[in-house]
C-alpha cells in the first residue's frame, strides 16, 4: 500500500510524510499530487492573515477547538517566513496550539515560506491539497500579513479572515496591504484593549467607502479576545456563513474555476520556461539577456524568439 | 527541489526558562535548517506527537530540570512505538557524563551536550547524522 492509501486510511505518519514530499516538490512531489488530486475539492479552505503578533495562532487554536465542537475535523497549515540570509526558519506558531495536540481529528503542520513569491503560493496550495485529500472538513492556513504573498495565498482560500488589532496605525495598515480586497471576514482581536472600538469603527468606514460588496457579501467585523476564547463562536459563525453564501449565490463554483485556471496557467508558464532552459543553451540565453540590456532587442520579441527556438518552429506566434 | 533539515526544538519538564532552547533554535536556523519551536513544559507525548506531524528529521531537547533520566528515554520509547525510531534525538543541558553515557548506550539518544558545548558542534553533528535516504523515494 502506498502512502496515499495509508493516509486515506487515517495514517497520520503517511500524511506527514506526504506533506514533506509535496512541499519539497520535484518529481516525487508531482507524482504524489497527480495521484491524490482526485480526492481534493472537499474541504472548506480558510485563510487567516494579519500583522505579526496580532494573535493569529492563538485565534486559529480557538477556531479549531470551536470547529471540533461543531464536529468538523481540522487541518492546520501555519506558514512562517524563511530567513532570506540563511535559508533557515524558526516556526513558532505551534506554541499557541498546544491544546490541539492530542486530538486525532486535528493535524497541525508548520511550514517555512522558502522561495520567493509565486513559490509560497505554489507550495502552500499543494500542501493544502494533501490535507484536503486526507479528508479534513476544514483547513486553516495561517500566514503573516505582509503584502503580496498573502494576497496570493488568500486567493487559494474560500474564506479569508483578516486579523487586525487595535493601535497599529490602522489607517495605513488596511489600505497598504490591499487587505480590504481580500477580507471575507474581519476579526479585531485583542478586543480587551482600549482602542478596539475605534479600530472596528475605522474598518466599518473603510468597508463602506469600498462601495458595492464583492459577491454580494457584507464583510462582517467580529471582535475577539483570542486568549480567553471570547467572540470565537461568532467568528466561526461568520466563517461558516461565508461559505454558505458562496455556495447559495453560485459564487463558489466561479471562484474555484478562476483558481484552477490561474493554477493551470502558472504551471504552464513554469513548463514553458523549463522547456526553454532545457532546449536552449545557457550561453545563448545569456547572450539574449545581454542584447535586451543593450536595447538591441526588446524583451517580448526576445521571449518569442527563444520559445520558437525551443519548440523548433519559425515563430512562436 | 529544495530539501531542508527539519528540527523540532522543545523543552520537556517543568523548569521555567527556555533561553538555552532559543539559542539552539536560532543557531540551527542560521545554519539553514527549519526549526519547529514548541516552547516550554512539553510532555514526551506532546513532543513525539508534534515531531510526527511535522515529519522532522531531528528532535533537540533542552533539559535542566534533572529529570532527564525519565523524560529522555520516554521520548525515544514513544518514537520507537510509533515506528519512528529513525528520528535523531539530541539533548542538551546539565547532564552528568555517566548519565550521558547511559542515555546514549541504552536509550537511543544520539548525542548529549553540556552547557559549554558550541552550537557549531551541534550543527555539524546534525548535518553529519541526518540520513539522506530519509528524503527520498517512498512509494506514494
Ligand atoms: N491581550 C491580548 N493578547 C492576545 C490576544 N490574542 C493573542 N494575544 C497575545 O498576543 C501574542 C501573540 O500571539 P500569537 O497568537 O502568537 O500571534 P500571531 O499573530 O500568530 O504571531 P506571529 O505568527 O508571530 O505573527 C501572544 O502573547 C498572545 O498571548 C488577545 O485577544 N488579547
Ligand atoms: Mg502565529
Amino acid at each position: 500500500m502506498g502512502l496515499i492509501d495509508q493516509m486515506r486510511a487515517g495514517d497520520r505518519r503517511a500524511l506527514a510524510r506526504l506533506v514533506t514530499i509535496v512541499e519539497n516538490g520535484g518529481d516525487d512531489g508531482r507524482r504524489a499530487l497527480a495521484k491524490l488530486y482526485q480526492y481534493t475539492g472537499q474541504a472548506h479552505i480558510i485563510g487567516v492573515t494579519g500583522p505579526p503578533g496580532a494573535g493569529k495562532s492563538t485565534l486559529v487554536n480557538e477556531i479549531a477547538l470551536e470547529l471540533r465542537r461543531r464536529d468538523a475535523s481540522v487541518g492546520i497549515l501555519a506558514v512562517d517566513p524563511t530567513s532570506p540570509f540563511t535559508g533557515g526558519a524558526i516556526l513558532g506558531d505551534r506554541i499557541r496550539m498546544q491544546p490541539l495536540g492530542h486530538d486525532r481529528s486535528i493535524f497541525v503542520r508548520s511550514m517555512a515560506s522558502r522561495g520567493q513569491l509565486g513559490g509560497i503560493a505554489r507550495a502552500t496550495g499543494d500542501v493544502v491539497k494533501v490535507l484536503d485529500a486526507a479528508g479534513f472538513n476544514a483547513i486553516i492556513v495561517e500566514t503573516i500579513g505582509a503584502g503580496q504573498a498573502e494576497v496570493e495565498i488568500a486567493r487559494e482560500a474560500h474564506t479569508t479572515v483578516v486579523v487586525e488589532v487595535p493601535g497599529l496605525g490602522d489607517d495605513v495598515q488596511a489600505i497598504k496591504a490591499g487587505i480590504l480586497e481580500i477580507a471575507d471576514v474581519f476579526v479585531v482581536n485583542k478586543a480587551d484593549r482600549e482602542d478596539a472600538q475605534k479600530t472596528q469603527r475605522h474598518l466599518q468606514a473603510m468597508l463602506q467607502l469600498g462601495g458595492v460588496p464583492r459577491e454580494q457579501w457584507d464583510v462582517p467585523i467580529v471582535m475577539t479576545v483570542a486568549t480567553r476564547g471570547e467572540g470565537v463562536a461568532q467568528a466561526v459563525d461568520a466563517i461558516q456563513s461565508h461559505l454558505q453564501h458562496l455556495k447559495a449565490g453560485g459564487y463558489f463554483g466561479e471562484r474555484e474555476r478562476q483558481r484552477v485556471e490561474r493554477e493551470f496557467r502558472m504551471i504552464l508558464q513554469g513548463l514553458a520556461l523549463g522547456l526553454v532552459q532545457e532546449r536552449v543553451g545557457a550561453a545563448q540565453r545569456e547572450a539574449m539577456v545581454a542584447q535586451i540590456q543593450t536595447r538591441r532587442i526588446d524583451p517580448y520579441t526576445a521571449a518569442e524568439r527563444m520559445l520558437a527556438e525551443a519548440l523548433g518552429v519559425g515563430e512562436a506566434r | 527541489m529544495e530539501r531542508k533539515i527539519r528540527v523540532l526544538v522543545a523543552k520537556p519538564g517543568l523548569d521555567g526558562h527556555d533561553r538555552g532552547a532559543k539559542v539552539i533554535a536560532r543557531a540551527l536556523r542560521d545554519a539553514g535548517m527549519e526549526v519547529v519551536y514548541t516552547g516550554l513544559q512539553q510532555t514526551p507525548q506532546m513532543i513525539v506527537d508534534a515531531a510526527l506531524q511535522e515529519d522532522v528529521d531531528v528532535i533537540g531537547l533542552s533539559i535542566l530540570s534533572g529529570a532527564h533520566m525519565t523524560l529522555l528515554p520516554k521520548v525515544t520509547q514513544l518514537l520507537h512505538a510509533a515506528g519512528a525510531a529513525d528520528v535523531l534525538v539530541v539533548a542538551g543541558g546539565i547532564i552528568s557524563d555517566a548519565d550521558a553515557e547511559i542515555l546514549r548506550r541504552e536509550h537511543g539518544i544520539a548525542a548529549v551536550y553540556g552547557p559549554g558545548a558550541s552550537t557549531n558542534e551541534i550543527v555539524d553533528f546534525i548535518r553529519r547524522s541526518v540520513k539522506p535516504e530519509r528524503f527520498s523515494g517512498a512509494e506514494v
